[in-house]
């Protein structure tokens, strides 16, 4: 496989790559984010599980040798950080954003006191599937090997489209995000629908970190992630609480987030950190033109308190 | 900045230092010997992050291992009102009276703040910024890795089959734009057609930009990566899965990219920082302004891998013995800089030594990639 | 985010008003303070479970932040970014927005006040600090300010709009520092040109803490006597718990929303132009120092309460201050400070489902839990 000359498309195939390889984390925290917050609370604590997801995901794997066990219990380990924020949420004076920027420090400080040892093992990454074997160059098929989780993700917002949609389940999650009373007088505990809700939400933004330590960039350090979590949180109201949006979203963000590297590896250079900024920079801007002062929340989940 | 009198490095593991007309420009402080000392080192990221931190920590290794000596340390301390306060906190509760605040940003304005109100304590910085009229009670030293950066070159300009090599990069400061300099000067050694491309993150440590910046490179074709960055993991594994070559910095990544590690240019700071150490107990001084090489046991490099062929490893140890003998200069003439303006003469030439190097400012012609 | 207390008299109204006022009084202190040292007993309990002795944890925090002249120094020296990054969490939530990106304002803050500082040469150095304090206010307020006004004017959610723009204000900075304001002779740690010694903020009498402690505390009494004392900080109460109410009281919703964001804004500016003026020197990457962040917990803590602020910023602060030690005495990794705050905090927290709850500070309830 000798590398062929590609030039200016490299920009291009870097920003489908960045979107396949840089998307995940974003995709999975977000309809994770997606579901606790059609349940009426937010939990901004997910870039804490996401970070805790990272260290316990490479941490089992490297431990036991298998990487989906790393998946299964950075995924557990998110739950059970969910679990904790919505069991301390469904008290009543206890303000959830609060909460989750508690949840934030303390899930960091965990990873890193339980991580210093597993900075400098390395733990069997995740496969990834090359969806580019039908051509004959490196680049791109280096741009489409695709990871499992990315697939999982792409699916999975297909599903909780389809669940908010047309299940009981979904209307359920529906029914208590968008009034405690009517919850309740249909016979739901509203309570219980939002721990459910926050602890699968949990173990989502605990399998994207998995994502992080395991596939790209593929192992523990301390700047895993800088601020995926956060950012996730915000591209669901972005995508207005809709999960094949929060998809797109995340494909969008990951792949601007390409742009930097990408020109200045064809020789544009000048003004990087602007380059840096684009996802930002084009994520407000279209925010900007999708809002109206009419519809300021179209799609927000009445009971959430961020929107209130 | 101006430039401190330049001064003959091999002198300073030599005892007698005093002779130089340089080190009288401050002399340590302290006139008697000290049978027990407390050394404090503090880092900017994790200890072990197989890059910078990494190499001053194993540093501190070799001090610890000294008798009658304890080794403070503390990580993750943030060029702030942070490192003040650690400093503060190592000299008033555990009588630290060396310290050695290892990361860049320490010295300017911290340093220079904290050192003053402790002239009893050694505030040894590393990054070379100490000039004269700053506190006497300070001193900084740092190594010529663009000689190890240089030698990178040489193994990536045999090894590269694309005749393009790769940089990742987290700022367009001098130090990184001499090592980038210094890499392709290196691999121009063998072959004058090779090309660098370089791309600069903008930060010291930000994992998933750095590993988009290495695919980035690959997909431009470089076969050979090298980086400078403060944890050079992400790139070193990133590269040697797209299948490229991986020259090492700051630390030894060897274990990271396998078959594909060429070699690498690492720090020696344990053979300094010992030294150090034992002159202070001994009550001698230390200059205020240190710089060495791979001479002086200031910079090592990495045993070269399997993938450096024969005549690769001749050049090699011959380029490192020319650069053992002294006078040795990357940079010298003719030489034009990336945007065509001429940076040295015919017969012009800058040795590793010349502090000229220490304000570069630009890239030298074939390196792609820009300075702002 | 206002708190009321059921004040339900019973027997003799005066006697049990009175009793009802020193419990409620007793309840706002003793709850938060129950539920500290209930985050101690917790953070004890992950000791022991290491192996690990709590006695010498909290002997080290107590060494570390408060028990000396030099650990308050050390304490203190970190309470003004906080305090001033906290008020620009807590101003723009008593009209019920969630502003989470005062990073934004305080480093651009900072750069306004360093590249200020190279232009006043020549002035009256009093002057020249008030400009420079001035730019860097006006820079955080107009930041934080246009967020509030893309808010009511075009319904843009400003928790996410507020981050966005934090992390774009980084980039400029960034490349403002290591582009058209760098200096050159800043050569391995792109700053903006240093700024004179005459503008320099110094340390206060008696404290080795600069003045921006003292002016963090100022603001924060400031900010709360708008709020509370203030015809200006009534109307935004009113809004802040029912928008449709206030705009039907003709109260100037899109005003005060603007106002007290900007505001917000502005404090987080004075607290980057400390940075560069007391500490830094100038403007660089140093400035991103993750204050912002830290000050959105320091603001929900304190319940938005301006005055409340102080405390929970010096508390803070001095669990930080005694993290190097925890690190160097105890062999503990430095993220222990982190997994501290992060369980005492989760424990005041979930503390707030008390008040009110306790029959003890609330005699004229009924079967309380």
């Amino acid at each position: 496989m000798e590398p062929v000359e590609i030039g200016l498309w490299g920009v291009p195939l870097a920003i489908l790559g960045g979107a396949i390889r840089v998307s995940t984390p974003f995709i999975f925290v977000s309809l994770g984010e997606c579901l606790t917050e059609r349940s009426g609370r937010i939990n901004l604590g997910l870039e804490g599980t996401l970070v805790f997801g990272a260290i316990s995901g490479y941490a089992v794997a490297y431990e036991t040798g298998n990487p989906f066990l790393g998946v299964l219990a950075a995924a557990l380990a998110g739950a059970c950080f969910g679990l904790l924020h919505g069991w301390i949420c469904k008290f009543k004076g206890v303000n959830d954003i609060a909460v989750g920027i508690a949840m934030m420090l303390f899930g960091m400080g965990l990873a890193f006191f339980f991580g210093k040892p597993y900075i400098q093992p390395q733990a069997p990454d995740l496969p990834a599937i090359p969806f580019g074997w039908w051509s004959d160059t490196p680049q791109v098929q280096a741009a489409l090997q695709v990871n499992i989780l990315f697939i999982l993700g792409a699916i999975l917002a297909v599903a909780m489209a389809w669940m908010f949609k047309s299940t009981r389940v979904g209307l359920t999650v529906r029914v208590v995000g968008d009034s405690t009373d009517a919850a309740r007088a249909m016979g739901i505990n509203p309570n219980s629908v939002r721990l459910l809700s926050t602890a699968a939400g949990g173990a989502l933004a605990g399998i994207g970190g998995a994502y992080l330590s395991l596939y790209y960039p593929g192992s523990w350090t301390e700047g895993v992630s800088s601020g995926q979590g956060l950012m996730a949180i915000a591209l669901v109201i972005f995508a207005r609480w809709n999960p094949i949006n929060c998809f797109w979203a995340a494909l969008l963000f990951g792949g601007t987030g390409a742009l930097g590297p990408a020109l200045q590896s064809v020789g544009i250079s000048e003004g990087y950190y602007l380059f840096f900024a684009a996802p930002y920079v084009l994520t407000l801007i279209l925010l900007i033109m999708t809002s109206s002062p009419d519809r300021a929340m179209q799609g927000a989940p009445l009971e959430l308190s961020l929107t209130k | 900045m101006t430039p401190p009198n330049t001064m003959n490095r091999r002198r300073f593991l030599g005892t007698s230092a005093m002779a130089l007309g340089a080190t009288s420009l401050g002399l340590a402080q302290s006139a008697q010997a000290q049978s027990n000392l407390t050394v404090g080192f503090i880092y900017v990221g994790p200890k072990d992050d197989f890059g910078y931190n990494q190499a001053h920590a194993e540093g501190a290794a070799a001090v610890k291992a000294m008798s009658g000596v304890t080794v403070l340390e503390e990580e993750n301390v943030p060029e702030s009102q942070d490192v003040q306060n650690t400093m503060e906190s190592m000299i008033n509760f555990d009588g630290a009276s060396l310290l050695f605040p290892t990361s860049f940003g320490y010295f300017n304005p911290h340093i220079l703040e904290v050192a003053p109100k402790y002239p009893d304590v050694r505030f040894e910085h590393c990054g070379g910024l100490w000039t004269e009229g700053n506190p006497t009670n300070a001193g900084s030293y740092f190594g010529y890795i663009g000689m190890g950066q240089y030698l990178n070159g040489v193994t990536a300009g045999h090894a590269t089959k694309s005749k393009k090599i790769g940089f990742v990069a987290a700022k367009p400061i001098p130090q990184v734009l001499n090592n980038i300099n210094s890499f392709l000067l290196g691999a121009r050694s063998v072959d004058p057609t090779i090309t660098c491309q370089v791309i600069f993150t903008g930060e010291w440590s930000l994992a998933v930009k750095e590993a988009e910046a290495t695919n980035a490179l690959t997909d431009q074709g470089c076969d050979v990566i090298t980086c400078h960055v403060d944890g050079p993991k992400v790139v070193c594994e990133t590269a040697a899965a797209r299948d490229a070559f991986v020259c090492g910095y700051h630390a030894d990544q060897s274990p990271l990219a396998g078959d594909k590690y060429l070699t690498g240019a690492e720090w020696n700071w344990a053979s300094i920082y010992t030294d150090m150490v034992s002159k202070t107990m001994a009550g001698a001084p230390i200059d205020n302004f240190v710089r060495g090489g791979l001479a002086d046991n200031f910079i090592k490099m990495s045993p070269l891998g399997p993938a450096v062929s024969d005549a690769a490893r001749a050049q090699f140890e011959a380029t490192k013995a020319e650069i053992i003998a002294g006078g040795f200069a990357a940079i010298k003439g003719p030489l034009k800089d990336n945007k065509g303006n001429v940076i040295a003469a015919e017969g012009q030439s800058f040795v590793e030594t010349d502090v000229a190097i220490e304000s570069m400012g630009y890239l030298v012609e074939g390196v792609i990639g820009s300075t702002s | 985010m206002s708190i009321t207390f059921p004040q339900k008299a019973t027997g003799s109204p005066v006697a049990a008003q009175l009793v009802a006022r020193i419990a409620l009084r007793a309840e706002a202190v003793l709850i938060p303070v129950g539920a500290l040292l209930a985050g101690f007993v917790a953070f004890s309990l992950f000791l022991l479970f290491l192996g690990k002795s709590p006695v010498e944890f909290f002997a080290l925090v107590w060494k570390g932040g408060f028990s000396s002249a030099f650990s308050w120094q050390n304490t203190l020296s970190r309470v003004a970014p906080l305090v001033l990054a906290a008020l620009c969490v807590a101003l723009p939530a008593r009209l019920g927005l969630v502003v989470i990106g005062g990073e934004g304002a305080i480093v651009l803050g900072g750069l306004a006040a360093a590249v200020t500082g190279t232009l006043v040469v020549g002035l009256p150095s009093a002057m020249g600090m008030v400009l420079m304090a001035v730019a860097a206010m006006c820079l955080g307020g107009l930041w934080i300010g246009a967020i509030g006004a893309l808010r009511i004017k075009r319904g843009v959610n400003e928790t996410i709009a507020s981050l966005l723009m934090a992390y774009i204000a980084i980039a400029l900075l960034n490349h403002f520092v290591e582009g058209p304001f760098r200096d050159p002779a800043s050569l391995n740690k792109p700053s903006t040109a240093p700024i004179e010694t005459a503008l320099q903020v110094g340390d206060m009498p008696f404290v080795a803490a600069h003045w921006g402690v003292l002016a963090g505390i100022v603001a924060c009494l400031l900010c709360w006597v708008l709020i509370e004392r203030t015809t200006i900080g009534f109307a935004a109460r009113i809004a802040g718990d029912n928008v449709r109410a206030a705009q039907i009281q003709g109260l100037p919703v899109s005003k005060l929303v603007i106002g007290f964001t900007a505001l917000g804004g502005a404090c987080a500016g004075l607290g980057g132009y400390f940075e560069v003026a007391a500490v830094h020197g100038s403007a660089n990457a140093s400035l991103i120092a993750g204050y912002g962040y830290t000050g959105i917990l320091v603001a929900f803590l304190a319940r938005h309460n301006p005055l409340v602020i102080i405390p929970v910023a010096v508390l803070l602060a001095g669990f930080e201050a005694s993290g190097g030690l925890i690190q160097r005495r105890m062999d503990l990794p430095d993220a222990t400070v982190l997994v501290f705050e992060g369980m005492v905090f989760i424990i005041i927290l979930l503390s707030e489902a008390l008040y009110g709850r306790l029959r003890i500070f609330n005699p004229g309830l009924r079967g309380a839990s």
